[in-house]
């Protein structure tokens, strides 16, 4: 009789199915470098238990956690240990202040619209020796790192000038959620991007109102902002996905992880509804190109050898098949699938003088297979990979979409898809 | 001191029983300036001491029924509050009343608790379900008393440890006999030392039969009759905390009616059946009492339903017949203490019995009185003002640890208080994690094994933890295997511990062995027998019932 009462164990992510198998424990890339940090299980479903004694017994060695998600991508039992992780130190860190350092790091919509203004004022400041000197000694920012430069205009400036008039007459519509390294730092991704879809007839469209998706927030502490700023996407979202009849399309892989797998995992916002239409860009491409509804057509003179890194994030979310699958239709295209290793810098984290070194040992691996691969560039679906890589290794990172519209016959695709 | 130093004195007194009782009399003892032996037959708190619930009693579960006990209750909670701090969670708890159950008892019960001393206080089920989120949501009243966790295990090992450090002897793994009668007059023990073989007898003034249920047959031996009332209680570990509260049944005691925060886990108990003598060694839960703890449990709280169950237990309770009641629980736990020279006309033997563990320490003082009038000893007593080792007022508070202790030796100063400043842990070997469940470092593994009294792998988990977390040695009993190997030179001997170990470990789990728990101990034996084949370089006794 009991055993029938009890035909599943339910526990807060599942953190009593741990078999302590370790597994997770030995792909954790933070413990791999320091025996300061316990591990995912330790700090994960083994130190629940004592917290849920008694919340005094929060290990403080837990803010060394990337919460890159390979333990979650290796559990056998379906631990979400990386949540487990997340939610302890949220909860120890509640009545906390965050400091100015953190708030600034974790601010990349407020810091990038003030930046936008004074663009090549602050790319020359952030790029100064001394301004890296006092940033490093101030703010314990680390002097090695540079910030990603900001553009003059933003993205969505951009869109409404050049692109937003001839969106309508597309015979399909997606929404973009382009995050704010795009709208700050680096509008051309946006703009490949439309120029990939308007290519196969789609057109694309901004959400009513987007604001930063709060990764870097909850990776600082700041959940309440980051609560405030998710709610507002999911309305947008939800609008754009129930009443628009549009997928929500991402270009940044830890964006959409976000908006997906975070929101309502960690900031308790219920996103299920819309959960299936946020997705990444070269996803909803390969699916249309699988389901024979849209056709490439790449240049013939297109040669490049190119090494594809699977940010974390995309591990997490299985995707980077996709990605890779997209890039692999290129025909001029040699790619190099890199093993999936942690590149170290997991948003803000290795931003902070005390992770700069921790940061770096993680990604020696990674940098060292790439230097190995012998490729003109290097693709990945996130960001921050791509500053740390291009920092590590001084070879270029481009955004997979990037690199396929680069390498896309416009002309001849838009004929093969009917249109004029 | 060398063993055969530890036979060749004669004590003032030798008390029979490492239990909490017996471990409490020897400290009482040792504190008034007697030379005391303990002996005890297997390690110590295997009996009743360390099968229960460590549940701290307020006494409010008495007050309706037995207002002598109720009141011994409360006044040793109040004072092991004080003495033993290190062992001690200050829960509070919480007597509900259910759709199901009457809500009228529920004012007998605070009346009979206010008539006992016991803090009773009345509060809305919604302020219950509030302070105690786990509590079953359907209740209908709920009354707020002072119970809280202890850990009995800990207790005992501070009261040896105390004993100790005033002189008395203490030895485990060495079993009664016989006693040595001279004209009616007990002058001693015959041992069967379990380590050696060997067969030793050991001279004392005065005895003491402290080893509860067992109690009866070291009556037996000296000639006397005690009749034990054995009434079997079963109890199940869930793998984590639900509750952080006791929750008891506002109603006439019934079978698994208390849930207690324990350490890191919650145990529901117990059921009650009254066992013949006989089979007070066999410890195996059935399948019945397992569905009634749980049937029974998830209306104190509902989420035990869907929470793995880690082990089951069993313990007997030392009651002393003294009415015809089938159920055990209407009996009085009072305490029992018979100086068998006016009882029986034997002199130099006292037995000491009934009571509860809640109880021991008075239960300690009121042998030791005894002890102390046949030897003319008038020292008083002051077990109830000093504290146990480990529990000294300069214990680091919580906040202070946090910031300056690693997980493990926080955990290790949750179990051992301010003893655990004697843990090492300069060096990153001795703060490496043996068992990660329950945060136990090297350096408390060769402090307990040093000074604690460690002979194999469940002694270990006694004094520690080692084990008992929800993989239940998977991890850490090679490890601390390996380092028992180390201290003991013996390589050979470690391994039979430690195949001894994860039987023992299997024992508790069978009965529960379903969902995650069945899956937690398919890989513990696929890593112990399919990888290592533990099972061909080991032969166990029993081995059947460890497949």
């Amino acid at each position: 009789m009991a055993e029938s009462m009890q035909l599943c164990n339910i526990s807060d992510n599942n953190f009593e199915q741990c078999t302590k198998c370790s597994i997770c424990t030995t792909v954790c890339p933070v413990a791999a470098v320091t025996t300061d940090y316990p591990g995912p299980k330790q700090a994960g479903p083994d130190g629940e238990r004592y917290r849920l004694k008694d919340p005094a017994y929060y290990d403080k060695m837990l803010k060394l956690c990337l919460n890159c998600k390979r333990c979650e991508v290796a559990c056998p039992s379906g631990v979400h240990i990386a949540d487990i992780i997340q939610q302890a130190r949220m909860t120890a860190g509640q009545g906390k202040r965050a400091s100015l350092r953190d708030t600034m790091l974790a601010n990349t919509d407020l810091l990038g619209t003030m930046a936008n203004l004074v663009a090549p004022i602050a790319n020359a400041a952030l790029g100064l020796k001394p301004t890296k000197l006092v940033m490093d000694s101030m703010m314990a920012i680390d002097k090695h790192r540079t910030f990603p430069a900001y553009s003059r205009t933003k993205f969505e400036t951009w869109y409404k000038r050049h692109a937003a008039s001839g969106q309508e007459a597309m015979p399909h519509h997606v929404s973009y959620f382009h995050g704010c390294y795009v709208n700050y730092n680096f509008p051309k991704l946006g703009q490949d991007l439309v120029k990939l879809m308007n290519a196969v007839g789609y057109g694309v469209h901004l959400l009513d109102k987007e604001q930063c998706c709060g990764v870097a927030l909850i990776a600082n502490g700041l959940y309440k902002q980051a609560k405030r700023q998710g709610t507002v996407n999911a309305t947008s979202i939800r609008r754009s996905v129930k009443e628009q009849r549009r997928t929500v399309l991402t270009t940044s892989s830890s964006c959409t992880f976000n908006l997906r797998d975070e929101y309502p995992a960690i900031l308790d916002i219920d996103t299920s509804d819309v959960r299936d239409s946020i997705m990444l860009a070269t996803r909803f491409i390969y699916n249309l190109v699988d389901e024979e509804e849209i056709k490439l057509i790449f240049k013939q003179d297109y040669k490049r050898r190119i090494a594809y890194h699977t940010a974390c994030h995309m591990q997490r979310m299985g995707w980077q098949i996709y990605s890779i699958e997209m890039l692999r239709m290129i025909p001029g295209l040699d790619l190099v699938e890199l093993e999936q290793e942690c590149c170290g810098i997991s948003g803000t984290y290795g931003f902070k003088k005390e992770n700069y070194e921790r940061s770096q040992a993680i990604g020696s691996t990674l940098f060292k297979s790439i230097e190995e691969a012998k490729v003109e560039a290097v693709a990945t679906d996130c960001e921050t990979c791509k500053w740390q890589i291009e920092m590590s290794t001084g070879l270029p990172v481009e955004n997979p979409i990037s690199i396929l519209a680069d390498a896309l016959d416009v002309e001849a695709t838009r004929r093969a898809n009917g249109l004029k | 001191m060398v063993t055969s130093d530890i036979y060749n004195k004669e004590y003032d007194v030798i008390i029979i029983g490492g239990g909490a009782t017996g471990a409490g009399t020897a400290r009482d003892c040792a504190l008034r300036g007697l030379s005391v032996l303990l002996v005890e037959r297997n390690d110590y708190s295997t009996g009743a001491t360390g099968r229960n619930h460590g549940l701290m009693h307020s006494g409010a579960r008495y007050a309706v029924t037995d207002s002598e006990s109720a009141s011994e209750c409360i006044s040793e909670n109040m004072i092991l509050r004080r003495i033993a701090r290190h062992c001690v969670e200050e829960t509070d708890g919480l007597f509900i009343t259910l759709p199901e159950d009457d809500l009228q008892y529920q004012q007998t019960f605070v009346e009979a608790c206010q008539r006992a001393g016991i803090r009773a206080d009345v509060i809305d089920p919604a302020e219950a379900r509030r302070i105690e989120p786990a509590v079953n949501p359907e209740l209908i009243g709920a009354v707020r008393i002072p119970d809280a966790s202890i850990d009995p295990f800990r207790l005992t090992v501070a009261n040896l440890l105390d004993a100790r450090m005033h002189g008395a002897e203490t030895l485990n793994y060495h079993e009664v006999e016989g006693l040595i009668i001279n004209q009616n007059r007990v002058e001693g023990v015959k041992l069967f030392n379990k380590h050696d073989g060997s067969h030793v007898e050991v001279r004392g003034r005065v005895v003491v039969n402290a080893s509860g249920i067992w109690g009866q047959r070291i009556a037996q031996m000296a000639g006397v009759k005690i009749s034990m009332f054995p009434a079997r209680g079963a109890l199940l570990i869930f793998g984590h905390r639900v509750n952080n509260m006791v929750i008891n049944r506002c109603r006439k005691p019934a079978n698994a009616d208390i849930l207690v925060p324990d350490d890191t886990v919650c145990v529901i108990g117990t059921t009650s059946d009254r066992i013949p003598i006989e089979t007070v060694d066999d410890m195996r839960v059935t399948r019945e009492e397992v569905d009634i703890l749980l049937k029974e449990g998830v209306k104190i709280a509902p989420s035990l339903a869907t929470t793995r169950i880690i082990r089951a237990y069993a313990g007997v309770r030392p009651l002393v017949a003294s009415d015809d009641d089938p159920s055990g629980r209407s009996i009085s736990r009072g305490i029992v203490c018979l100086d068998h020279a006016q009882r029986d006309g034997l002199e130099g033997f006292i037995t000491i019995t009934g009571g509860k563990m809640m109880t021991y320490r008075l239960m300690g003082e009121i042998a030791t009185n005894a002890v102390c009038a046949k030897l003319g000893n008038t020292a008083p007593c002051v077990t109830a003002s000093q504290p146990l080792p480990g529990s000294e007022d300069d214990a680091p508070n919580q906040s202070d640890l946090t910031k300056r202790y690693s997980f493990g030796q926080r955990a290790a100063i949750g179990r051992h208080g301010s003893l655990a400043a004697r843990i090492e842990k300069e060096n990153d070997i001795d703060n490496a994690l043996v068992c990660e469940c329950e945060g136990v470092t090297v350096g408390e593994i060769k402090y307990a094994v040093h000074q604690l009294h460690v002979h194999n792998l469940v002694n270990l988990r006694r004094r520690t933890r080692v084990g008992m977390g929800t993989c239940q040695g998977k991890l850490c009993s090679c490890r601390a295997a390996s380092l028992m190997g180390e201290f003991n030179h013996d390589v050979k001997r470690a391994q039979e511990d430690l195949a001894s170990f994860l039987d023992e470990r299997w024992k508790g789990m069978r009965p529960v062995a379903w969902g995650d728990t069945l899956r937690e101990s398919q890989l513990t034996a696929t890593i112990y027998e399919g990888l290592c084949g533990l099972d061909m370089a080991v032969n166990l006794e029993g081995k059947e019932d460890a497949q």
